[in-house]
């Protein structure tokens, strides 16, 4: 069980430091065990610095990361390196995640002479070859490969199977599929939600809604490095709440409903409204009244032949 | 303006010999209608879309003929194709919003970019701001610097600058790849605002996004691996596909509405071939669950109902 | 199990390919070579000492004196390849000095960031400012004899900034890239980063910074002989043009004292900049001419 509590991330910029720019403010969140959570946000939103700081990769400024318990900001070496056993990230870009000179498989390696030492060459090899099969790869394609002879697909799993190499239990997925092609991604996706049948916790980082409907059981949607809202999938999807959860709705090109067609869905949603004032939900106003959900305003004089029907603005008139 | 793009085939030099990006593209297009050109990384579509306006080296003009309001096009010549390029047909090219100099100021740039075409900026700066009205944008956004505006502000300032001699037809490469969702929105709903007020008659819309083809596109084109798979008005592409390849996309799809719990969507098994040596006869064949010892020969591009193309043995043959 | 390896050689076989093909590449490399060659084989060219007197003075080239004689009578051309091989040994010692520094303060600044890379910064930009040649004046009045490795070790010492900054540039940019985060999640130590992951990637970058440095160290040592702030015994090509002019060669038209080093000194310098136009070309492929 991964759960941020209050984590915030600063950063100092401008000369010597001067000014604060906050990329992340007061998040809480909980990712319990087998379960996907995605964290939607546009670009700024601060996504990826939640990714980065549960990885350890960015310090985090204020706030508890912790996992099973332990505190995540505090670890240090050999404890940090132990954290890794359990919990790994996949990135964006699959061509940028290997280093261009080497071979693909180079990233095993890596994770043998930091992790498995002592373990023998063929107890080894027997590893790699059921962690590749066990993402859908058959290593006889895969292995002794240089990245750039392989698909994009092929590398995301690869570093799936990487990931696996290890005891893991969470992976930070940060858009892991977004620069695949339509007909590769479904793959990897469909992949994670059976390694989460078997366990496995995701925190599926991503700013296309329609794959986090699909893979995830709770959604947070993040805005500015701060959550905005956050539940249950089906919840957030079919009544968001939160005018900027709201806007996203209606701004994802869906494949089954047009825009005009959402948005008129998701206005008939607030205007369920059988009593409080009809304008209630497009009003402008900076202050509403306390009873303009409830109450519905009659027709109020405010000058001789001037009637309006907001108690907000009626009242203030006649002051 | 219509369009007509007949055997259009265009190879890439390379050190290994030429890779078959393009072979024997044709299809029509008619006045008023976007268009979008779809398929995965490698179909061809950047290399057809090129080809109707910059076919340079490495790309080579192999055959085919493409003809714009019943006019033959010069691709195959670079410095002929001068007097079409912005004019006739312009492109909204793939990152441009990031490839604007960020010494020059924007008033600037546009100013050199219309002198270089031999027009004079003040003769047509009150239509370029009517334009950025159109857009939203401000008129003091000239005098400003590309890093000072937002991804969406850049983008809608290249599609100014592209539509400004309002061509006939504008191929928009990848315009709403690396933009927000609300801001995709309003750039897709400002392309089709271009075209219903005559700013352009017709644009393809290049993308790898089939929901925003959804949104905005009359018709789709599929593309794989260098041929044409199927074309038809979108509705159609997109509930009731005819080409294996266009069903096999089109469900892997993730939708909102689908959960991986109630309906595991399935992928397309293998890759897209290599170009450089391609597979004889149907490029897909090595993938469809469909394919027979016909699908050796390269099916032709037919219609099967008004308005909806398909390149597929199984499918034509049904029809004929 | 067939794990057959293309990858790998046709990538390095791709630089050969274009790395022999280069025009600059190969007329700058041909040029060095050949003074490179003439100096370390120069002994059995000749085997005259170059600071033995004797010969006829101020006498220009003939069958017995290839490059003539100096107003002492000693042979230029013996001064010649001795001056050769004490330019080449200052290039290495002294670009190879500060290729060294450069590294080592532009990996750390640049992986790093943050306060020690302003702090590297700032020392990167103090010794940049520094003026030389002030400072070498204060040392050579306090150091009565200096030697080649002394001149050698001042160059390094100070011309490490430029290499310190490109390096630094690069390893920024390189550090950003995510297979560094996956080195970092892999629990990989930063130093092994660096030198496993970042430096590789570099290797164009780095021989090219070395060449220059190099060039670099040989002007420099050029520069600071001919005005007397060089080694305190021994031969370089600007030692002999510092004599050269001293001696009056210029009035008394004894050309072949003083053009034979300069040349030499342009020659090698202009073709190891040559060379760098022509490494970009070969490791960059976008500067291909296809």
């Amino acid at each position: 069980m991964l759960s941020l509590d209050r984590v915030s991330k600063t950063y100092r910029v401008g000369t010597f430091g001067g000014k604060l720019l906050p990329a992340v403010s007061d998040v809480t969140l909980g990712i319990p065990d087998g379960e996907v959570v995605s964290l939607i946000g546009e670009s700024g939103s601060g996504k990826s610095t939640i990714g980065k700081m549960i990885l350890r990769l960015i310090s985090i400024t204020d706030g508890t990361i912790t996992f099973d318990g332990t505190d995540v900001g505090a670890l240090k070496n050999r404890a940090l390196r132990d954290y890794y056993r359990s919990v790994q990230g996949v990135f964006q870009d699959p061509f940028s995640s290997y280093n261009p000179i080497f071979k693909a498989d180079r990233v095993f390696d890596v994770v043998r002479d930091h992790f498995y030492r002592g373990l023998r060459d063929r107890d080894w090899e027997q590893k790699v070859d059921d962690a590749l099969e066990s993402v859908g790869l058959n290593p006889d394609h895969v292995l002794n490969k240089y990245p750039h002879q392989l698909s994009g697909g092929q590398l995301q799993r690869f570093l799936i199977a990487r990931a696996l190499l290890l005891d893991l239990r969470f992976l930070v997925a940060d858009e892991i599929i977004s620069m695949l092609d339509a007909s590769t991604r479904i793959d990897v996706l469909n992949l994670l939600a059976d390694l989460k049948e078997r366990g496995l916790s995701v925190l599926f980082i991503t700013h296309d809604l329609s794959l986090g409907y699909y893979i995830s059981e709770k959604a947070a949607i993040l805005y500015r490095g701060c959550v905005v809202e956050y539940g249950k999938t089906e919840k957030i999807y079919t009544r968001p709440i939160h005018p900027y959860t709201k806007m996203l709705m209606e701004s994802v090109p869906r494949l089954d409903k047009k825009w005009e067609d959402v948005e008129i869905e998701l206005r008939a949603q607030q205007d369920d409204l059988s009593s409080g004032c009809v304008y209630y939900a497009r009003c402008t106003r900076k202050e509403k009244g306390a009873d303009c959900r409830t109450v519905r305003p009659g027709l109020i004089e405010v000058e001789p032949d001037h009637q309006v029907a907001c108690g907000c603005i009626a009242g203030e008139e006649r002051t | 303006m219509s369009l007509q793009v007949d055997g259009l085939t265009v190879y890439y030099q390379t050190l290994q010999g030429d890779v078959r990006a393009l072979e024997n593209a044709t299809f029509s297009m008619a006045d008023g209608e976007i268009m979008g050109l779809a398929g995965e990384s490698g179909c061809g579509k950047s290399t057809l879309s090129n080809s109707l306006i910059l076919l340079a080296p490495p790309m080579k003009h192999v055959c085919g003929r493409v003809l714009l309001d019943g006019n033959e096009l010069p691709i195959g010549r670079v410095e002929a194709m001068n007097r079409y390029r912005f004019k006739e047909i312009s492109v909204v090219p793939q990152y441009a919003m990031n490839a604007m100099n960020p010494t020059r100021k924007i008033g600037k740039m546009i100013e050199e970019l219309l002198r270089a075409r031999g027009i004079e900026i003040r003769k047509i700066l009150p239509e370029l701001k009517r334009r950025l009205d159109l857009v939203e944008l401000k008129h003091n956004v000239l005098k400003m610097y590309p890093i000072e505006l937002s991804g969406g502000m850049k983008q809608r300032m290249v599609m100014v600058l592209s539509t400004l001699l309002d061509p006939s037809l504008l191929l928009a490469d990848e315009i709403t790849s690396a933009l927000d969702v609300s801001t995709q929105k309003a750039v897709a709903g400002m392309l089709v605002g271009f075209r219903d007020q005559g700013i352009v008659k017709s644009v393809i819309v290049i993308t790898h996004d089939m929901s925003i083809l959804y949104q905005i596109a009359d018709s789709i084109l599929i593309m794989y691996a260098g041929q044409l798979a199927e074309k038809a008005d979108t509705e159609t592409i997109i509930h009731t596909p005819r080409h294996p390849y266009t069903k096999m996309l089109i469900t892997s799809l993730p939708k909102v509405g689908v959960k991986h719990d109630e309906r595991r969507l399935a992928g397309i098994p293998g890759k897209p071939p290599l170009l450089l040596d391609p597979p004889e006869g149907c490029r897909f064949r090595e993938r469809c669950p469909h394919a027979h010892e016909r699908c050796l020969q390269v099916p032709p591009f037919v219609e099967i109902a008004p308005g909806h193309h398909v390149a597929c043995w199984k499918v034509g043959d049904k029809d004929a | 199990m067939a794990r057959r390896d293309r990858g790998g050689k046709k990538r390095r076989n791709e630089f050969l390919y274009f790395a022999l093909r280069n025009n600059k590449l190969k007329i700058g490399a041909s040029i060095v070579l050949l003074f490179l060659l003439v100096a370390a084989f120069g002994s059995f060219l000749t085997d005259r000492d170059p600071e033995a007197f004797g010969g006829p003075m101020s006498s220009p080239p003939s069958a017995e004196y290839w490059f003539g004689t100096t107003f002492f009578g000693q042979d230029v051309f013996a001064q010649f390849i001795a001056g050769l091989r004490a330019t080449f040994l200052v290039g290495a010692l002294g670009g190879g000095l500060a290729t060294v520094l450069g590294m080592l303060i532009g990996f750390v600044a640049g992986y790093r960031g943050g306060a020690v890379d302003e702090s590297l910064n700032v020392l990167t930009n103090i010794v940049l400012v520094i003026p030389t040649f002030a400072l070498l004046l204060i040392i050579s009045a306090y150091l009565q004899v200096r030697g080649l490795i002394m001149e050698s070790i001042f160059i390094g010492l100070t011309a490490w900034p430029w290499a310190a900054r490109a390096i630094r540039a690069q390893t920024l940019s390189l550090r950003s890239r995510e297979f560094v985060d996956m080195a970092r999640i892999s629990g990989m130590r930063p130093l092994r980063i660096i030198f496993t992951e970042i430096a590789p990637n570099m290797m164009s970058y780095l021989v090219m910074t070395f060449i220059l440095q190099f060039g670099g160290a040989i002007l420099i040592a050029a520069t600071l002989d001919f005005i007397g702030l060089g080694p305190t015994e021994g031969f370089s090509l600007g030692i002999m043009m510092q004599y050269a002019v001293l001696w009056g060669a210029l009035p008394l038209g004894l050309w072949w004292w003083f053009v034979p080093p300069g040349a030499a000194i342009a020659a090698i310098v202009g073709a190891l900049y040559f060379m760098n136009v022509g490494l970009d070309e070969v490791f960059n492929p976008k500067l291909r001419e296809t």
